[in-house]
């Protein structure tokens, strides 16, 4: 395709002096305030803040805290009352033999979650030093974070199934715990950080010629 | 690299855009159908139109508002255990966490299951019927297109699926599960929304709107 300019050179609409719409991708003049293709209300300063994802992550890893501790899953047969943790009920798993599905619920809600809090961390600090990874990879990861980071619901979903489906009177009832409500907090935060990252920071500080 | 020439000099009167994960300002492709046009700089898809594209995702969204209708009002899975029997459906999933403290999260999980992936579907249908009949789009074409856009990361119905997959594993030691209709129905909706997604072209749609909103 055709790039702006002269083929040789690349410039950013930042660094032109120009506006660009973060919805669509239309390029303005710095005095538009109404993105002219799609509506969107164009701020003066074409870069968010990295404030917000510093505020959301922190939050994300606090309710993280509460969601490992309290039960996630409350099961009375009439032999016993069993509470289980995130932890504790892919443990479960591992004894019942159930290899597999242990894996994804140990992936879903403590790989993926730890994961992305040291990503977006690692991402945020990143911006405006020399780093160990290229502008590349750091955006390669910023893209994996936001494509995985939703993929952790997976524990609550089966929660939500299990306590509905289980509801055998005495026999048998499955209830959620009182984490199922903080885990789900944390990955909506979380999301919201890796919502609220600007990937074209990234890119403002790649000193790399291009 | 030049930056002390003006924009107007630079670039004239033509369209510009900007890679939305760089912001290199590209001058607006003329992409043929079935081909791509990527961000010099960082490789990312800035437009991506495919040949009768729009007709085919308003096929498919049409088709995934019949299959959400029917993944919420039939059985969804049925559970046996020593005689006893006890039927689900998404309706009572998401009622799960209704008592007490847990009811906000009954809304939170009906928004990301079922609210949120029929609230995109009715956007991408308001959007796209004008642009395939090839009238002038509806009044509010773009706040609804952009919301269908931003909902995206929290539609979460495909994860779902997966979590049920999970459930039946957990209990299967305990007890015998059958899977109802509105099972099918909800991975129909889940595959057919994947098509939807990929087959979209952004980029096409915003400039019809602005070509004919203005
Ligand atoms: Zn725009
Ligand atoms: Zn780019």
């Amino acid at each position: 395709m055709e790039m702006a300019g002269k083929n040789d050179e690349l410039i950013t609409a930042r660094a032109a002096g120009l506006l660009a719409c973060t919805r669509c991708g239309r390029v303005h003049r710095r005095e538009a305030t109404a993105c002219q293709r799609c509506g969107t209300t164009l701020a003066p300063e074409s870069r968010r803040p990295l404030q917000a994802v510093w505020a959301w992550l922190l939050a994300g890893i606090i309710v993280y805290i509460p969601a490992n501790i309290y039960p996630m899953l409350r099961t009375s047969t009439l032999l016993e009352n069993h509470e289980s943790t995130i932890v504790g009920g892919a443990i479960d798993l591992l004894h019942y033999g159930n290899y597999g599905v242990a894996a994804i619920v140990f992936i879903a809600s403590i790989l993926i979650p730890v994961g992305k809090f040291i990503a977006i961390g690692y991402l945020a600090l990143s911006i405006g030093r020399a780093g160990i990874l290229s502008a590349h990879s750091r955006h390669r990861l910023y893209e994996v974070v936001e494509f995985i980071g939703r993929w952790s619901m997976i524990d609550v979903f089966v929660v939500a199934i299990l306590s509905a489906l289980v509801q055998l009177g005495t026999v048998a009832t499955i209830n959620p715990g009182v984490a199922a409500v903080s885990f789900t907090l944390s990955v909506a935060f979380t999301m919201l950080a890796a919502q609220s990252f600007d990937p074209r920071l990234i890119w403002d500080a790649d000193k790399e010629p291009l | 690299m030049k930056t002390n020439m003006t924009w107007q000099e630079r670039f004239g009167d033509r369209a510009l855009i900007a890679c939305p994960t760089c912001d290199t300002v590209h001058v607006e492709p003329d992409v043929p159908d079935n081909h791509q046009a990527l961000c010099c700089r960082c490789g990312h898809v800035l437009a991506a139109p495919r040949e009768n594209a729009q007709v085919r995702v308003l096929a498919l969204a049409v088709t995934s508002s019949i299959l959400m209708i029917a993944a919420v009002f039939f059985p969804f899975i049925s559970l046996d255990a020593g005689g006893l029997h006890n039927k689900t459906s998404i309706m009572d999933a998401v009622l799960a966490f209704s008592t007490g403290l847990m009811a906000p999260l009954s809304l939170a999980v009906a928004l990301m299951i079922v609210l949120i992936p029929a609230a995109r579907l009715l956007a991408i249908i308001y959007t796209l019927w004008p642009m395939v009949r090839g009238d002038r789009p509806f009044p509010l074409a773009r706040k609804a297109f952009g919301l269908a856009e931003r909902l995206r990361p929290w539609s979460m119905a495909e994860i779902f699926v997966v979590g049920v997959a999970v459930a039946l594993v957990k209990v299967a030691g305990l007890a015998t599960l059958n899977l109802g209709p509105a099972f099918w129905a909800f991975v129909g909706l889940v595959v057919v929304t994947v098509f939807q997604d990929t087959s979209m072209c952004r980029y096409t749609i915003w400039k019809w709107l602005e070509k004919t909103t203005n």
